[in-house]
């Protein structure tokens, strides 16, 4: 921030570099493979993801380990009002809003009895919603087929802006955009308007009331703060940034099934949060991007590289992933317990002396 | 009635391995006041070595009587569990036992996924089917059978509570684990080694896992690598049920969440069936016409009963059933 004081000249060159590669990427990726803009959509997906579980533990210090429910209520309501399944074709600028509501509500329904919990009682009940989500979605399909069960929903809509259409390619100035391109640009907007939200929240007076109950309860409800309410509003908040990555996750793969909502998930979008600095906004982004591309970058690595030492595969890829994601939690706390890119209140309290 | 009856005795097998299972969780919780989220994993760990050492010894038309086959496994299975409990505490708990309190809640999840997909590595992705060499006579009490195994889960589980309850009450090494459990700092004071009180209790607790491991792996016939997840989280569950940090209050909940589950599964279907709810039963009175049933929830709703159950209890009376209270240190 001081260099925009000290050089603007210098700064909004910067910003505008950063910019134009921004908007370049999508292209550049193409020429390398389509399958690159798949993966930095996900990716995108995975820093909203990442970004709405900061809310709740980076800022509010409140261990989720069921974040993923949140995603998948998200998805399932883009799902069922944007498929054959139901025949509900509903745009998705009316659906993600009601996506965010539903998972808010729930949010809200998890957080409602378990405030009072201390962190690790919360993580644990955290886990069985997370739990009992998916096995309701894995199980309502009979007597009245809701969720079409492990089958999943099928055929979901893509975006679509009046006469544009998401999924398919097109030129435009002798450029052509790809599907995956086209929700590059729609999400890189979001993630903008996610970021900035996020930086506003932390300064705002419920950003410093999410952090006082982080540190310290007790004098943060002596201090005034009506904890219960802002502890609430930060699981519903996070609930609802999970609920809109669940749409447009929903809308990119046209796909969803209960298979998508599993634990791992939930452990993947807390490693990215706890490995990037739990509480700084860029530092989450640092770690979901982080974490979202190199378990890519294994499987293009790790195969070529076992069959030619081993002759045959000795680790898959995807067990290798959980087990980075596995050493990198146990690695993060021991030696960089406030991440990598720490917020800089987090490390005065992962370093300093503490109430044991 | 028979029904009932089964599902108690049901309830009542799988009861006592979630008791098992939850002492561990109870026991750790006493001295350091954290939970060990990694203890579920040490279970499946103990079901995959016994798994192994019992499909080795028994594979080759070997000289052994079963019932030797099956205590080889449980005994290497107790040593493999007490190893990774040592660890456990080692890596993840005692290097951050000044840090804030989110810090090894995180450690223990990473260590439980690293067991996790090492297990995947060493024994597959698959369910493994465990080898079911003991006799496993069936017999009849009111109407409902009980098999020989389920006896011998009830009594093993028996007897291990009531060792443990003697360990932890009458000896020497117990006064100091309950002396840890009540004060830390006096209890060092009072020259207790409270690193070593703290390591030996990680182990009692795998030790004790690992023979829950060999239950589950003979009670259900299959062993995998995720096992330890559902399982490790019902038996906490039942600690918080019974008042975590107690021990009586972890198998009085091991039993009852045992048995709530078991009835849960054997009447859910029957409650929720709309055909027999009188206000439901005209609005659904064409497809109760095809079969005569129209069941919202069936038994395979059985996994949610332990988290409703934990929700409950933390609601209505968060320190449980035998539980003093419980501190609200955030």
């Amino acid at each position: 921030m001081n260099l925009r004081d000290k050089q603007p000249a210098l700064y909004w060159c910067g910003v505008a570099l950063v910019a134009i590669a921004l908007i370049a990427l999508p292209l550049v990726l193409t020429l390398v493979g389509t399958a690159w803009v798949r993966i930095t959509n996900l990716a995108i997906l995975f820093i909203f993801l990442a970004l709405g579980l900061n809310i709740v533990v980076g800022f509010a210090g409140l261990l989720d380990l069921g974040y993923i429910a949140f995603y998948a209520v998200g998805a399932y309501v883009y799902a069922l009002l944007a498929s054959p399944h139901f025949g509900l074709h509903l745009p998705f600028w009316i659906i993600l809003p009601i996506g965010a509501f539903f998972a808010c509500v729930a949010g809200a329904l998890l957080g409602a009895p378990t405030l009072r919990l201390r962190g690790d009682y919360l993580a644990i009940v955290t886990l069985g919603f997370g739990e009992i989500v998916r096995i309701l979605v894995n199980n309502l399909s009979s007597p009245f087929n809701i969720t079409n069960g492990p089958k999943g929903i099928t055929r979901i809509d893509p975006f679509r802006i009046g006469e544009l259409e998401f999924y398919n390619s097109d030129t435009w100035m002798g450029i052509l955009f790809t599907g995956p391109a086209k929700y590059y640009y729609i999400l890189l907007l979001i993630l903008m308007a996610v970021i900035v939200i996020n930086l506003r929240l932390q300064q705002s007076r419920i950003g410093r009331a999410w952090v006082a109950i982080r540190e310290d309860e007790i004098a943060a409800k002596s201090c005034g703060i009506n904890t219960r309410n802002v502890k609430l509003l930060a699981f519903a908040m996070g609930a609802s940034f999970g609920g809109i990555a669940g749409g447009m996750f929903s809308a990119i793969q046209g796909f969803v099934s209960p298979e998508s909502f599993i634990l791992h998930e939930s452990i993947m979008v807390l490693s990215m949060v706890v490995l990037g600095g739990m509480g700084n906004v860029w530092g989450v982004i640092a770690g979901a991007l982080l974490l979202s591309f190199v378990p890519e970058l294994l499987r293009y690595t790790v195969e070529p590289a076992q069959q030619a030492l081993f002759g045959r595969m000795l680790i898959d890829p995807e067990v290798l992933r959980m087990l980075i994601f596995g050493a990198a939690l146990v690695l993060t706390m021991r030696f960089r317990p406030a991440g990598l890119w720490p917020e800089s209140r987090h490390r005065q309290e992962f370093s300093g002396e503490h109430r044991s | 009635m028979d029904i009932f009856i089964q599902q108690v005795i049901n309830g009542l097998t799988t009861g006592s391995v979630y008791a098992l299972v939850a002492l561990g969780y109870t026991m750790v919780y006493g001295v350091i006041q954290l939970i060990n989220f990694a203890h579920g994993e040490v279970v499946m760990i103990g079901a995959m070595v016994a798994f192994s050492v019992i499909t080795a010894l028994a594979g080759t038309a070997s000289p052994l009587p079963p019932a030797v086959i099956l205590l080889a496994g449980v005994a290497a299975a107790i040593p493999a569990c007490m190893a990774i409990g040592y660890l456990l505490e080692r890596v993840a708990y005692r290097p951050l036992r000044h840090a804030p309190r989110l810090a090894p809640l995180i450690t223990a999840i990473g260590m439980s996924i690293i067991l996790q997909h090492l297990a995947l590595l060493v024994w597959s992705r698959n369910p493994l089917a465990f080898p079911q060499i003991v006799d496993n006579p069936v017999f009849s009490i009111g109407g409902a059978a009980i098999t020989g195994v389920q006896i011998a889960i009830i009594l093993l589980s028996v007897v291990l509570m009531a060792l443990l309850t003697w360990f932890v009450y009458r000896t020497r090494f117990g006064i100091a684990i309950r002396a840890t459990a009540e004060n830390v700092h006096v209890a060092s004071l009072m020259g207790v080694d409270a690193n070593r009180v703290i390591a030996a209790t990680f182990i009692i607790a795998a030790a004790l896992a690992a023979v829950a491991g060999v239950m589950v792996g003979t009670y259900y016939g299959i062993t995998h690598y995720t096992m330890g997840f559902m399982l490790g989280l019902k038996a906490f569950s039942a600690a918080v049920l019974g008042g975590i940090g107690n021990l009586a209050g972890a198998m009085l909940g091991g039993i009852l969440l045992g048995l709530v589950e078991a009835l849960g599964a054997g009447y859910i279907g029957e409650l929720t069936d709309m055909c027999k709810w009188p206000l439901m039963k005209e609005v659904v009175a064409e497809r109760c016409a095809a079969d005569g049933h129209l069941v919202l929830m069936g038994s395979n709703y059985q996994d949610v009963f332990a988290f409703l159950v934990l929700i409950a209890v933390l609601v209505f009376r968060p320190s449980g059933l035998l539980g003093e209270r419980v501190s609200e240190r955030a």
